[in-house]
């Protein structure tokens, strides 16, 4: 190209993975910022679930202390899927996502600045409040501790997996229910290592394994769902 | 030049003529090995010593749980086909294949449930294997309900293919996480296959496993081509076919 036609040429945006993701994350952030209403209603759902385990199951320490981990962890797991399909819906509605799409950045950047929005507005504030509900179940100081921890690892990879799900469930009939019915399954994982990482510090034995095997999901996640996320993406606005 | 031509049954109007003409003969196997497994597995195989004559839902039983899992693994490879080839034709097979898959998992599930009531005392029990089974029923009503969740039936094959991949990579992270999960909280108090198995038995469940396979493929040429006659239902050929 010579020097004439590359002066007249606009400024070109550099395509970048960190410029998509950061641009993405901080647009997505700041609107959650102006409606904190969603972001509140995750965590009311999710403290008002878990009130609900000792109205239905009984109120013995021993039983609730027991059942305490599973139940925060269920719990976590529902607020996240619960704050899904607005992850991509608004966009996808007014043709946002277009816009996005036409953009010189990867799909997969600004979906994983989407995505990782999405975990600040409903993983980071259920990991935070964990522990208080925790301290309702009776669990001990060293079990809460591990308990946050794992929302902290696992958490993420639940946003991950739930927004490749929301992604291909866009435009589809009957989309709240259909969501569930396709997410829920591939979250099982998470939820057997998370809830068992808890549960092996309240029973006296070494969380490692747990969360190690969580991080390394959440490292294989990191790798490859965003590439699932942004294939979604296109078959959905083709 | 005269080259074997691979993508010529990839047109939908080669292959419904060709799916036509072999699902009779894959019906046909399915009999005759069925019959055959049924009669290895029912009068030639022996009492169990420990089970009695309980065990021999075992012929169905394990066949339909190979079938499930070997049928998702089709379906996807159908959909991974669809996706990197955008061909119609594998969507419509991974399509076809998903009911025959949710039926045998059932059916898996089912048998499995009626054998545990007289061995362990219970119908169910959230054993690795029931658990993952379990998942996997639920991984197939997914895909048949974003299959046809959309106005375009592409995009729901391209969503649905997409889908099936996804839980294909995470069937076996499901079946070791579960597994994982029930020897860290009961041990392993339900494995029951000390012994070694008798001859007939394991060839009565091979051609019970082969008649299903056959079944299977017999069904899913069916249904694909009512798939292809209800999308290609505008084309000359088609018309041509009703008149």
């Amino acid at each position: 190209m010579n020097a004439a036609a590359a002066a007249l040429a606009p400024a070109p945006v550099r395509a970048s993975f960190a410029g998509g993701f950061a641009w993405a994350f901080a647009r997505d952030l700041r609107l959650t910022l102006r409606h904190p209403g969603e972001t509140l209603l995750v965590i009311a759902f999710f403290i008002l679930v878990a009130s609900l385990f000792p109205l239905g199951v009984g109120a013995e320490p021993q039983l609730l202390q027991r059942i305490g981990t599973g139940v925060i962890w269920v719990c976590a797991l529902l607020a996240a899927f619960l704050s899904l399909p607005s992850l991509f819906a608004g966009d996808y509605a007014d043709g946002t996502l277009e816009q996005m799409a036409l953009s010189p950045h990867p799909v997969s950047a600004w979906a994983s600045g989407k995505v990782a929005a999405h975990w600040v507005a409903s993983g980071l504030p259920l990991t935070v409040l964990s522990p208080l509900l925790g301290l309702q179940y009776g669990l001990a100081p060293d079990t809460l501790g591990v308990l946050a921890l794992a929302l902290l690892v696992g958490t993420p990879v639940l946003s991950l997996l739930g927004a490749a799900c929301a992604a291909l469930t866009l435009g589809a009939r009957g989309g709240g229910m259909l969501l569930a019915l396709i997410a829920l399954p591939l979250f099982v994982p998470i939820l057997v290592f998370g809830a068992g990482a808890a549960e092996a510090q309240a029973a006296g034995l070494d969380p490692t394994p747990h969360l190690s095997i969580l991080a390394a999901g959440l490292l294989v996640a990191l790798v490859g769902v965003p590439a699932a996320v942004a294939l979604a993406i296109r078959i959905a606005l083709e | 030049m005269t080259m074997a031509n691979w993508f010529y049954f990839a047109s939908p109007s080669t292959f419904y003529r060709l799916a036509g003409r072999t699902a009779p003969l894959f019906f046909a196997l399915a009999l005759v090995l069925g019959a055959a497994g049924l009669y290895e597995g029912l009068v030639v195989a022996p009492t169990d010593a420990q089970q009695g004559e309980v065990y021999r839902v075992i012929f169905i039983h394990v066949p339909a749980a190979w079938m499930s899992m070997w049928i998702y693994f089709v379906m996807a490879c159908y959909g991974g086909l669809s996706l990197v080839f955008n061909t119609r034709l594998a969507a419509m097979m991974a399509r076809s294949l998903a009911p025959t898959g949710a039926m045998f998992t059932f059916v898996a599930l089912w048998t499995g449930s009626l054998w545990g009531r007289p061995t362990w005392g219970a119908y169910w029990v959230w054993d690795a294997r029931l658990t993952s089974e379990l998942v996997l029923l639920f991984l197939y009503f997914g895909f048949i309900a974003l299959a046809n969740a959309f106005e375009e039936p592409r995009r729901g094959d391209r969503a649905a293919a997409l889908l099936a991949l996804i839980g294909l990579v995470n069937l076996p992270i499901i079946y070791f996480s579960v597994k994982w999960w029930n020897t860290l909280h009961q041990g392993s108090s339900v494995s029951f296959r000390g012994t070694s198995m008798h001859v007939t038995m394991l060839a009565s469940m091979l051609l019970m496993a082969l008649s299903f396979w056959m079944y299977s493929i017999g069904t899913s040429l069916v249904r694909v081509r009512s798939i292809i006659l209800e999308r290609e239902s505008r084309t000359q050929w088609v018309r041509g076919l009703a008149a």
